[in-house]
Formats: C-alpha cells, sequence, structure tokens
C-alpha cells in the first residue's frame, strides 16, 4: 500500500524527473542528491524506480487479473458443463499453451504503430500478457472445479434440495477462491519480469519510461552487481512486494 | 650408457614439452552456418575460413597492406583485366597432396558455378562474367576477367584455394590449422597443419601452437567469466561495458586499438515508397532538417556515455582507422544546439511551447528504430532522444528484435529513422558499391532508385563508377574522398561515432599484435604461442 501511494505521488516524491538525464554523473554511488546513485545515463535511480512501480504495479495486477478471470471462467465452465464441452475446452486451452508466441508477440509487434506512446506500448504489452497467460491457470482451476463437483458435501447439498445457483456461491466458488487468488499473486511477479523480456522483441516499456521489469535489466552484469550493489535496489522491491503480496495469502485461505 | 640415454630422452621429451605451444582457447559467438570456404557469409565461418584455409594473396591485418602468400608474385597486364600469379613450389595440402595450379583453376570454377550460390563469387563476376583461367606452367596461372577489376587484392585475401580432389576443403587445407573436430553447439577443435609452408625467422616451423579450440559461446556475458577464470585465453571485439570490468583483474589485460572500422550512424528514411507520411519525408529530404539534427547531437557524449570513452566522435564513412582511404579533410560536426535551433527557423520550422512544428503547422516527432539487447546503442539512442528534445523535437524511442529491424529497413520500409552500426569488413570501397550507388539494394536512405533522385546522389554514382573502373591509386583516392565529401554534406547517413577496437586476453599469449581488421588477434595465428606453464 505505501508503494502504491508512493508511486501515485510519484511528481511531488520522486527527488527528480525519470528522464531527467545529469550527464556529469553517470554511474554515481549513492548520495544526498541521488540516494540511489545514477544509472548509465546519469538519471536518478530512486526516481525512476517510484515512476516504475506505476507501471509495474498498476498494470501486471491488472494483467494477472485478466489472465485470471479468463482462466477461471474457462477452468469453470469446463468442469461444469458435459463431457463434449469440457473435453473441447481442455484441449484448447492445450493447443493454446503449444502455439509459438514468440512468433505471435512479434506480428504484434509488427502491427503496432512505430510511434505509439511509450505508455499504449505498455498497456498492450500487459493486455497481451493477460490474454496469454491464463492457460496454465485455466488447468489447474478446472482440476479443482472438477474435484469439488465430485465432492461429497456438494452431493449432500444437492440432495438436501440446494439449487444451481444456491451450490455455486455457497459451495462452488468459496472453494474455488484461494486457487484463484494465488495464481493471481503468483502471476503478478511473472508478468513483472515478463515484461523486461519482451522489451527484447520490441514490446514493453520504451525509452524514457521506467518499468521495474527494465530496472531489472541493470542487473545482468553480475560484475557489476559486484562493485555497485545499490543497482539491486529494484530486484530488492520486487523481492518485497512478492513477499508482501504472498502475506496475503494464508489470510484469505483462512477464511475459507 | 642406458642411464645417459634415458637422461637424454627425458631432456628432450622436456624441451619438446617447451615448445609444443599447446592449445589457445577462444570463444566462437554463433555455430558456424558452413564449413565450407567458398560458401563463408557469416562472421563465425569467417574466422575458421581464415585459420585454415591458404589464399594467393593475403591483406596484412597489421600493416593493411597485400602480401603474398601461396602466390610468391603476380602481375597485372597493361590492360588492367589479366592477372598472372607465380605460385610458391613444393606446397602441399593437409592431407600430403600437391597444390599446384590446377587447383586455383579448380577453385575458381567451383567458385563461379551458378549452381553454387557463392556469396563470395559476386565480386568475381567482373561485368556479369566469371574469370578465364588459364594454366600457364607447373607453377603459373593467369585468370583473365571481363573488365579492369580495381582492388582485386582484397577479393583474393577472401579466395580460399580448394584442393581438386576435395572441393569442400574438409580434408585438404592450405592454411595453418586444420579442422581436427567439431561438436555442433559446443566447441570446433582446429589442430595444427604439420604439411603448412610458413616459418618464422629462425627457421622453425610454423604455426607455433598444437591447435585452437574454439567454444560456441553466444553469451557475452559467460565469455568474460570465462577469460577471468582463465577458461579462455582471449576475446575478440570486446564490448565497452565490460572493458573497465576487465581492467583490474589479475591475470587479464585489456587493449583498446583506437578508432575501428565500424561506424554508429542514423539515418532518415527519404524512400518515395515507404509507408510513411508524405509531411515526414519532405522533413527528411530537407537538409537543414538533417544538419540540424546532426548539430544537436552531442557527439562527445554519445563516446563518454554511450560507449564508455571507448569510441571516437566520426564524420564520415570511412574510420581513420582506415590507414588507405580516410579522407584526413572531413572533422565531425561540432554540438551546436543553438545554431541547430537557428538552422531549423531558417528552413520555415517554428518553436511554440519549446515544441517545433513545420511550416504547416505539424509538431516535428519521429520514431527512431534500433535493434534490441545492444546496450551501448540503446543508451545512444537515449541520449539522442534526449539531445533532439532540446530542439523541439519528439523521438519515439522503438527497438526492435534484430530480424524484424533488418525487415523494415531493407524490405518494407516502414520506419522513419534508424539508429544502427555499420560494420566495415572490407577496406576497398568497392566492397561498399550497393551502399553508395543510388540503385544499391543498400542505399538505406532511398534505396533501388531507377535514376538518381538527387544531383549529388548522381554524382555519387559516377565517382563510384569512376573509382572502380581504373587501377590508378591517386584516381581511386580523389574520387573516394569527394564521396566522402559529399555523404558529410549533405548527410544521408549521420555519422555518430568510430567504435573502438577493444580485445582482452591473457598475458601468457605470446606474440598478439591486436590489429583493427576482422580477425582482429587472431589474424596472426601461425605466429601465437602459449606461455610453457600454460599449456595444461
Amino acid at each position: 500500500m505505501i508503494l502504491a501511494g508512493v508511486s501515485l505521488t510519484a511528481e511531488w516524491v520522486a527527488p527528480h524527473h525519470y528522464a531527467e538525464q545529469f550527464r556529469e554523473a553517470i554511474n554515481e554511488p549513492p548520495s544526498w542528491r541521488f540516494p540511489l546513485g545514477t544509472d548509465g545515463l546519469g538519471r536518478d535511480r530512486l526516481s525512476r524506480l517510484i515512476y516504475g512501480a506505476r507501471v509495474s504495479l498498476l498494470l501486471a495486477p491488472l494483467a494477472a487479473g485478466l489472465a485470471t478471470s479468463l482462466a477461471g471462467f474457462i477452468g469453470i465452465a469446463s468442469s461444469l458443463s458435459g463431457p463434449w464441452l469440457e473435453r473441447l475446452l481442455l484441449v484448447s486451452t492445450d493447443l493454446w499453451m503449444t502455439l509459438p508466441w514468440v512468433f505471435l508477440l512479434l506480428t504484434a509487434r509488427a502491427l503496432l504503430p512505430l510511434d505509439t506512446e511509450p505508455f499504449a506500448s505498455v498497456t498492450i504489452t500487459f493486455l497481451l500478457l493477460g490474454l496469454l497467460g491464463w492457460p496454465a491457470t485455466a488447468r489447474i482451476v478446472a482440476a479443482r472445479a472438477q474435484q469439488i463437483s465430485q465432492a461429497t458435501y456438494l452431493l449432500q447439498a444437492r440432495a438436501c434440495g440446494e439449487r444451481r445457483h444456491q451450490l455455486w456461491f455457497r459451495h462452488v466458488w468459496p472453494n474455488l477462491r484461494p486457487v484463484l487468488l494465488a495464481q493471481f499473486w503468483v502471476l503478478v511477479p511473472a508478468f513483472i519480469l515478463a515484461e523486461a523480456n519482451l522489451s527484447f522483441l520490441g514490446l514493453g516499456v520504451s525509452e524514457p519510461l521506467p518499468s521495474w521489469g527494465s530496472l531489472l535489466r541493470d542487473l545482468e552484469n553480475p560484475g557489476a552487481l559486484w562493485t555497485q550493489p545499490w543497482i539491486a535496489a529494484p530486484a530488492v522491491v520486487v523481492v518485497i512486494v512478492i513477499a508482501c503480496l504472498h502475506g496475503v495469502l494464508p489470510e484469505t485461505g483462512g477464511r475459507q | 650408457m642406458r642411464k645417459h640415454l634415458r637422461l637424454l630422452a627425458l631432456m628432450l621429451a622436456c624441451l619438446c614439452r617447451l615448445q609444443a605451444a599447446g592449445v589457445l582457447k577462444c570463444c566462437l559467438r554463433a555455430e558456424p552456418q558452413t564449413l565450407d570456404p567458398l560458401m563463408v557469409s557469416d562472421e563465425a565461418a569467417e574466422l575458421i575460413r581464415y585459420l585454415t584455409s591458404g589464399v594467393l594473396i593475403r591483406i596484412n591485418r597489421y600493416t593493411q597492406q597485400p602480401e603474398a602468400e601461396l602466390a610468391e608474385s603476380w602481375a597485372v597486364s597493361s590492360d588492367g583485366r589479366e592477372l598472372r600469379f607465380r605460385l610458391r613450389a613444393g606446397l602441399r595440402f593437409s592431407d600430403g597432396s600437391s597444390f599446384g595450379p590446377e587447383d586455383v583453376e579448380c577453385t575458381i570454377r567451383r567458385l563461379t558455378d551458378p549452381q553454387l550460390h557463392s556469396p563470395v563469387a559476386d565480386g568475381f563476376r567482373v561485368g556479369g562474367q566469371p574469370p578465364v583461367v588459364k594454366i600457364l606452367s607447373g607453377r603459373e596461372v593467369a585468370i583473365r576477367f571481363a573488365q579492369p577489376l580495381a582492388g582485386f587484392e582484397r577479393l583474393f585475401d577472401q579466395l580460399s584455394v580448394v584442393a581438386c580432389e576435395d572441393p569442400q576443403g574438409q580434408r585438404a587445407v592450405l592454411g595453418p590449422y586444420f579442422i581436427a573436430e567439431r561438436k555442433p553447439g559446443q566447441y570446433i577443435q582446429l589442430s595444427r597443419n604439420p604439411r603448412y609452408w610458413k616459418r618464422d625467422a629462425r627457421g622453425r616451423a610454423l604455426p607455433y601452437l598444437d591447435g585452437i579450440r574454439l567454444e560456441i559461446q553466444p553469451n557475452r556475458q559467460l565469455e568474460v567469466l570465462k577469460l577471468v577464470r582463465g577458461e579462455i585465453h582471449l576475446i575478440q571485439k570486446l564490448d565497452p561495458d565490460f572493458y573497465p570490468q576487465l581492467e583490474n583483474k589479475p591475470g587479464v589485460r585489456v587493449y583498446d586499438a583506437g578508432p575501428g572500422f565500424d561506424a554508429e550512424l542514423m539515418w532518415f528514411n527519404q524512400a518515395p515508397q515507404a509507408p510513411i507520411a508524405e509531411h515526414k519525408k519532405n522533413w527528411f529530404r530537407n537538409l537543414a532538417f538533417r544538419r540540424a539534427v546532426s548539430d544537436a547531437i552531442s557527439r562527445a557524449d554519445l563516446c563518454r556515455i554511450a560507449f564508455g570513452g571507448r569510441a571516437t566522435p566520426a564524420a564520415g564513412p570511412v574510420s581513420p582507422a582506415n590507414l588507405l582511404w580516410y579522407n584526413r579533410q572531413l572533422r565531425p560536426y561540432p554540438y551546436d544546439p543553438v545554431g541547430a535551433g537557428q538552422r531549423l527557423r531558417e528552413a520555415g520550422f517554428q518553436y511554440r511551447g519549446g515544441q517545433l512544428y513545420d511550416a504547416t503547422g505539424r509538431p516535428v516527432e519521429f520514431s527512431l528504430i534500433t535493434n534490441a539487447g545492444n546496450r551501448s546503442r540503446e543508451r545512444a539512442a537515449a541520449l539522442i532522444q534526449r539531445d533532439l528534445q532540446k530542439i523541439g523535437m519528439r523521438v519515439q524511442l522503438v527497438t526492435l528484435e534484430f530480424r524484424s529491424l533488418i525487415e523494415r529497413i531493407t524490405r518494407s520500409l516502414a520506419y522513419e529513422a534508424c539508429l544502427l552500426g555499420l560494420t566495415n569488413v572490407d577496406l576497398d570501397p568497392n566492397s561498399q558499391m550497393n551502399l553508395w550507388l543510388s540503385s544499391g539494394a543498400n542505399h538505406q536512405w532511398n534505396p533501388k532508385q531507377p535514376k538518381p533522385a538527387t544531383a549529388w546522389e548522381a554524382e555519387i554514382d559516377r565517382l563510384m563508377l569512376r573509382q572502380a573502373s581504373t587501377l590508378d591509386r591517386a584516381l581511386r583516392k580523389a574520387a573516394f574522398d569527394r564521396v566522402q565529401m559529399i555523404v558529410h554534406e549533405q548527410l544521408p547517413f549521420i555519422y555518430l561515432v568510430y567504435r573502438h577496437g577493444l580485445s582482452a586476453y591473457r598475458p601468457v599469449v605470446r606474440n598478439l599484435k591486436p590489429a583493427g581488421l576482422f580477425p582482429e588477434l587472431l589474424w596472426n595465428a601461425a605466429e601465437l604461442d602459449l606461455e610453457p606453464q600454460s599449456t595444461r
């Protein structure tokens, strides 16, 4: 929450603008002027981390929400439908997983105009991640929904005369929700990192807009990490965020 | 007596051990596409060709001068169309078979076979005709071309002579090494050719090394780690990012050879058929616009920040590293954002609220594409974006996967501006015909023109054809100097920096003489040696 608040007030909180280049101070160590030092172009690392949170903390959860929703819908539909539709949906899911996504993403990049705004480009990237990231989750949800549909407590509820929507809201959904939430929290960091990798295909964040994924690229050079340990700050923040997100899990699970 | 003999044998073994220089190890950054020396088109294959093949004339990578190799001498006929080579006597291929003029004939015949589609063959088809080979005697051979061939030495530097019995050069080679073992995706092991003809000044047979192991390692980070750990002996074409990292490592030396042959440049798409807005093409065709962009970019900052100080501001297409063809009159444009703004105003552009607008009121904004994954170039693009923002231009940076980028700049032409590096693998301007002729496919800013779009492009065409059709060195130099001057003035390519030739090696390697031309550290591989304690 604190991180989200800081990112939303970046204009006031960040010491400098994320694109400002201090060319006389490249790769500077931390100082009062640059609390996390500067990058290879003389840009303040702390300011870029704060502005980057805006992209990563807003768009990654949205994309994860989209992927989880799609997965939940398809997984539940396959387990609650008849065998013919179930088979069709699961085969479609498997087929979706085997498609050569790199080429499709390259095609998506080719279709995008080159003068697409950086924020629009990164939004489209996360949208693509959300649209592509559901199949594995759908498989897990389908398996869990299948288990629930064969559970004795559901049989008992049905025998007691509960209607279809009552069965769904009282028994199926409360048992599926922890699975969906867990998948959601797993997808958030995965998408943050995926966005960084997609920049190799020309998708993702373009200069000078920062994202946590693009900031993590500084860690490609382990030698630099040894001499400039402060460049690991984005990784530390990502770990803290993921730990916080996972900290939410037992609480949500415990309500069931 | 027996005791003495044993001692003598032991001493001889020790002496042999000292002389057996061991195996030099380094990395290839990609699997070679082919091992056929006549089909080489990629850098990995080119290195293997260089290390294993014999050529009639070799361009010395250090002096940049042609040297006699398999041919002990050569002469050009008075009409400039015929070359007569006198071959060295008593040479043998690595398999023991003898070398003679028949092998030269077989090589040319196979090279120019239309079925082979050899990338090397184009240069030999002068005037569209393959050369005619005539064996004059047991050691003499004449090669006749349809037209005079300027700069023929560089062509023969790329022509590996193959044996008639082994046209693919798999068993019989004339170079210092032969391919002993290959594991695709892992390594290529080259072994010393015991029948190599060269000897050192003291009469010792070359090469000194027992072999060279080329490990296939596309990851540059791992390549650097291997060097630090002592698992390989040298790195050619070191990234500037790794230079400071290796500078203070014990057991590793880095070498900056100064400006290399490769230049970083940007250009605007001026092709009439390009699917971009017409008003943008009008900006890009406007010399004042291009000159303003050039003036607004701080080349000194590019060198210092993007390339870590391992680059030099560029003035034109030929780097000062090219001793023969560099035009010494050219100077890089100085950084002058104020002058750039003034120039734009004079050309009809206007400023409103810090943003630049053209005469029709359209904001000046364009996209600049470059390839993803090259950190120095990505940094350069970000610096250019910021510099141009200072003169009111809005630049959208787009990093593309390399093949997508090539597709855009060569086929679809769906781009506005491009930042890329040009690699010069050849010293002679004839190798750049496809780049400078207006009809050329690599005439990037406006390729494949049916007739020159501008007067200065027509002049470049005339000058390039003139220099290609004469053997007079002074005339050729004057013509190509003028081409460089026109490019400098008209700025179809905005040359930014010349990257420095960087390399790193372990000091156990002896006789290294880093050169600017490929292969920078291995060009004298036959003379390289390892300290005795490092032969394990």
